[in-house]
């Protein structure tokens, strides 16, 4: 199968405290990857040095013509700056490649409309502001997606449509996603494979394998109380 | 020489507008006016030497932005400590070079020497830079501004950027010191931008506010200056000030 991530023994140290340690895992083609963990357990870190952002040990092997599209975690910006969605992604227009038309595609795409893309970005609604990353995220063309906790903040239905939103484009353009979140249902019903940071130990596998109750309560440290259904 | 004065503090005024946007929206007033501190040694060592003044503060000015940018790029420096430390220092070592009183009140606080050729050269091109600078890298800067991570994925050089756009805002400081002196030139960086934060509702807006409100706070405070008989730095901070309080008038 084509991989189109290998990492190999990777480590990650901010100082004295190593924060993610000899950690082995690789990506299908196509395919999707949920990582889970507890609060702390260094899943944006590894999304942050999958991204070159960070300073690593091991290796990283990117396919060599990936193209990365990335949702940060929740962005610690000045509500007031007078930077409008249109603004936001227009910024990214010098960056790219690919036809003139791909802003109004990829707000379409998100559901964001022209009249909320003239707001400014502190003025939108976390689900809004979600939205706007991901049109952000889609700009270029990417093939892999790297999702930080993209339904973050936003409400049960809205949940819901962004979940169905990435699986979406996930078949219709056969991207690779890699994401991470809390919500094991959504592990459970998306992911391909499931990487999971523990306090004590890492583990991979298909989201059966992972998702069991015992293996859980031992990441977490403290009863989950989930488990997938055999139905 | 009206006219070369005119051309050259509109210049100013304009880059120090553009590029304050982006100062006051990375949250760097404080640090941006600190750095215009380091201004004064090198202004001290030029006039040592017998050069113009303006080499000098620029020399000294990109050593201390390269020194921001090394800092920046370190985890865990105290950079707020480091830039009062450092910089207070090179206000207070600045000033014991200096050979008179007017000499110190000229740099601390701008004044109207005569204006040769190099420095209209310099003052000219400088200013151009600045201007095509913020211009053309104004959407890198936004996403820059937004999450540093992004800009990576959306292949910006975080790091050169950053260096770039600190030897920039280091350049348009040093263009302000024949008008503001090393103690109020952060002022018109900052106060025409923080003035159109609040009144534009759109990056390009911010940008042309900024410009014009420091344009209109250099030409009418250079007037009144002159008209009052005061230092003109001083004059032009106070109206920049004036338009922002005006600012609040409007919603």
């Amino acid at each position: 199968m084509d991989h189109v991530l290998e990492v190999n023994h990777l480590s990650v140290r901010f100082g004295e405290v190593e924060v993610l340690s000899d950690l082995s895992f690789d990506v299908a083609k196509g395919s999707s990857l949920a990582v889970i963990g507890p609060n702390g357990a260094g899943k944006t870190v590894l999304f942050q040095s999958l991204i070159g952002s960070l300073p690593f040990e091991g290796a990283i092997r990117w396919a060599p013509d990936v193209r990365i599209g990335y949702v940060p975690q929740k962005l610690d910006l000045d509500r007031d700056v007078p930077i409008t969605g249109m603004d936001f992604l227009r910024a990214r227009s010098p960056l790219m490649r690919g036809a003139k038309g791909e802003i109004a595609d990829a707000l379409d795409l998100v559901g964001l409309s022209t009249q909320l893309s003239q707001k400014t970005i502190g003025m939108l609604s976390g689900g809004q502001f979600q939205r706007l990353l991901l049109a952000f995220a889609l700009l270029g063309d990417p093939s892999v997606l790297l999702l930080d906790e993209p339904t973050a903040g936003i409400d049960e239905p809205g949940q819901r449509q962004m979940n169905e939103l990435i699986h979406r484009l996930q078949e219709v353009r056969k991207l690779t996603v890699l994401f991470i979140s809390h919500e094991l249902t959504v592990v459970n019903r998306y992911a391909a494979n499931v990487l999971c940071l523990g306090r004590r130990r890492v583990c991979f596998g298909t989201p059966r394998k992972i998702l069991t109750r015992d293996l859980l309560d031992e990441i977490y440290g403290t009863p989950v109380g989930y488990h997938v259904h055999d139905d | 020489m009206m006219i070369e004065n005119l051309l050259l503090s509109i210049t100013m005024a304009i880059a120090a507008g553009l590029i304050g946007c982006f100062v006051v929206m990375r949250r760097m007033a404080l640090a941006a006016d600190a750095l215009s501190h380091v201004a004064l040694p090198g202004i001290g060592v030029a006039l040592a030497l017998h050069m113009h003044p303006i080499f000098g503060a620029t020399a000294m000015l990109f050593f201390g932005a390269l020194l921001v940018w090394t800092v920046e790029g370190k985890v865990g420096v105290a950079t707020e400590a480091l830039i009062g430390v450092l910089f207070s220092t090179a206000l207070a070592v600045g000033s014991l070079m200096m050979n008179s009183r007017e000499e110190l009140v000229a740099a601390l606080f701008g004044g109207t020497g005569v204006l040769a050729w190099p420095e209209i050269l310099f003052g000219l091109v400088a200013a151009t830079l600045v201007v095509v600078f913020v211009t053309t890298q104004r959407g890198s800067l936004v996403v820059m501004l937004v999450s540093p991570d992004l800009a990576r994925t959306a292949g910006v050089n975080v790091r050169r950027l950053s260096l770039f756009y600190l030897q920039i805002f280091a350049l348009t400081i040093a263009l302000g010191l024949r008008y503001l002196g090393v103690l109020l030139m952060g002022a018109l960086i900052i106060i025409p931008a923080v003035t159109a934060k609040r009144l534009a509702k759109n990056l390009t807006g911010m940008l042309l506010t900024a410009a014009l409100a420091a344009v209109a706070a250099t030409i009418a405070g250079t007037w009144l200056a002159s008209y009052l008989h005061r230092e003109t730095g001083p004059v032009i901070v106070t109206v920049a000030a004036c338009i922002f309080l005006l600012s609040f008038l409007r919603r």
